[in-house]
């Protein structure tokens, strides 16, 4: 069975698609999750593909089905957070004899593939439907409502998971060399890290609206917060701190307006999701949380950099997308968990959606009113990257969660968790889910 | 110092007119259509057939900027803090490059600003598009 990526009809991309004709019929069940780390230690035990083959069978026991009930898979097969294994190193041969493995040495250690997964769990003898999703957990949350909406499997793991490895961010590769290639270099010569366009668009922003970078604070303590009351977190697992106005304001800048604490910690960590048919969904262990939507942001920048206009023209019409094949407007969302790793997006999205009545170059103003999991308007009640470190998937977990009612400390008590909207990554091409606690 | 560059085949033409202290943006002759960085097929009719490099003007202005202090590229790195701002070009304001602006003090970078382009040389002698405000 070769597994090939989505074909683009499986994604709303388009306003105009009315409601989506499997709204409420495709449900959310089971979650799993690895433990987190900064960096792998290089052990067998802590490798990308052994998280992942936890992570999917605690999904699977999480739904309490058996293995065999599994037809199919969608997962993310780049696993990297911007660390590769440097072609000089020695492969790992140990963690690589430890595992079934493909003709890829790197499978189950850097990347990740069907093959290696079905190679090695054994106890998933039914696949008939596997499928790559780009990029993150968003895009594969679209890609398997699709599939089951479909009737192209009825009970699917969702999959993504990252590696990290020894040294820093984005430091190897093209970046240490002498020179670089022509197309690469047109982006890529004046050295601008992987926050500078987010950040870009936040001095835009604050210029265009009178704002200032200290105004984030409150939404910088609220996602810690949150995340530490993420046992499944990094920080929550191993630096449970919080976080104070002055560590944040006072931290160092990494491309100014964007300091440390905008950007997110890129960690190891796995999850996987079970998403089955509403008709299925009954009878597992879990409560089932309901897809009213998906919808997809694709639209291409024509500059170097998104400019501001076409950030928020861009989640504006995101947001049209989100209710109309929903069937909801702003003022059904119970809470919102959309994406954060850079901060300095969240109130793209926020403001895009319209949530909680605010419009453009409200989001801030929002943020010094009470934005906690006990007020009525939760902001990121998961915590999100910045609480959790980058994963990209805690804002779907904890959607999840919210409407089963069992995210634990996180639960939100100001307002009952009714429906939810998660996605990203970023204002310019990301993927939605709107959850819901029932199907209609 | 910024890093040398190798151009490819694709990227040869504005390489060789950066050498020539010449900005060159690829132009699609059937939409009249800019766009940078340059890509196989047109954006907007998405035709590969009437591609073309079309010499700037070398004037623009300054869109936006920020302040590198964690430059993921070694060579840079002794560098910093610097600025990295967006230039929009007059020809037309859709298309963007980045300058280190070179003579502004860092974080004091007059947003609006007029600038023409200049070229510097990199580590292995091409030369780049660079921006310095008209005074």
């Amino acid at each position: 069975m070769a597994t090939e990526y989505a074909p683009s009809s499986m994604y709303r991309s388009r306003e105009g698609m009315g409601i989506w004709e499997h709204r409420g019929k495709v449900a959310a069940v089971g979650v799993g999750h690895s433990p987190t780390e900064r960096r792998w230690d290089e052990r067998t035990e802590t490798s990308v593909g052994a998280w992942s083959i936890m992570a999917l069978r605690n999904a699977i026991a999480d739904a309490g089905v058996s293995p065999d009930q599994v037809d199919g898979i969608v997962i993310v097969p780049v696993t990297t957070t911007g660390a590769f294994w440097p072609e000089d190193k020695p492969l790992p041969q140990d963690v690589i004899n430890a595992f079934v493995q493909t003709d890829d040495p790197l499978d189950g250690v850097a990347k990740l593939s069907v093959e290696w997964l079905l190679k090695n769990m054994p106890e998933l003898t039914n696949i008939n439907y596997s499928v790559y999703a780009p990029v993150c957990m968003s895009n594969a949350l679209n890609v398997a409502a699709q599939a089951v909406g479909d009737g192209l499997a009825h009970t699917v793991l969702v999959l993504k998971a990252w590696h990290n490895l020894e040294g820093r961010y984005y430091q190897g590769g093209q970046n240490a060399q002498d020179a670089i290639g022509g197309i690469s270099a047109i982006r890529s010569l004046w050295g601008a890290p992987a926050c500078y366009g987010t950040a870009l668009q936040f001095a835009e922003y604050c210029r265009k609206y009178g704002k200032n970078h200290d105004m984030m604070t409150p939404f910088i303590i609220n996602s810690r917060r949150n995340g530490l009351m993420f046992p499944e977190g990094y920080w929550a697992q191993h630096r449970p701190e919080e976080l104070t106005p002055e560590d944040y304001q006072l931290a160092r800048w990494i491309a100014k307006p964007a300091n440390l604490f905008d950007n997110d910690i890129p960690i190891m960590c796995a999850a996987s999701y079970l998403f089955t048919t509403a008709e299925r969904a009954k009878d597992m262990k879990q409560k089932p949380v309901y897809i009213l939507n998906h919808a997809d942001s694709y639209t291409v920048p024509r500059g170097l950099t998104p400019t501001l206009d076409e950030v928020e023209a861009e989640c504006a019409l995101t947001a049209r997308k989100i209710y109309e094949g929903a069937g909801i407007t702003a003022a059904d969302l119970s809470f919102e968990n959309m994406y954060d790793g850079f901060t300095q997006f969240h109130q793209f999205h926020i403001e895009g959606l319209g949530y909680r009545g605010i419009g453009f170059g409200d989001a801030l103003d929002f943020y010094q009113t009470d934005i906690s999991i006990e007020g009525p308007n939760p902001v990121s009640p998961s915590g999100g990257n910045i609480g959790s470190g980058r994963s990209r998937f805690w804002m779907h977990t904890d959607s999840i969660q919210q409407l089963q009612g069992r995210a634990g400390e996180r639960q939100i008590t100001g307002v009952k968790a009714e429906i939810g909207v998660s996605g990203g990554p970023m204002p310019l091409g990301g993927n939605y889910t709107v959850w819901s606690a029932t199907p209609d | 110092m910024k890093q040398g560059v190798i151009p490819d085949d694709f990227t040869a033409p504005f390489w060789l007119a950066a050498n020539e202290s010449k900005l060159v943006i690829q132009n699609c002759s059937r939409c009249d259509r800019l766009q940078h960085p340059p890509t196989e097929d047109c954006g907007q009719c998405r035709s590969g057939d009437n591609l073309e490099w079309k010499e700037m003007s070398g004037t623009g202005r300054i869109y936006n900027y920020g302040v590198v202090h964690d430059c993921p590229i070694r060579l840079l790195q002794d560098d910093q803090p610097f600025n990295v701002a967006v230039i929009m070009l007059d020809d037309d304001p859709g298309i963007q490059m980045y300058s280190h602006l070179p003579g502004v003090p860092v974080d004091d970078v007059p947003v609006g600003a007029t600038v023409e382009v200049v070229f510097e040389e990199s580590s292995n002698g091409q030369k780049i598009p660079e921006w310095k405000v008209v005074k």
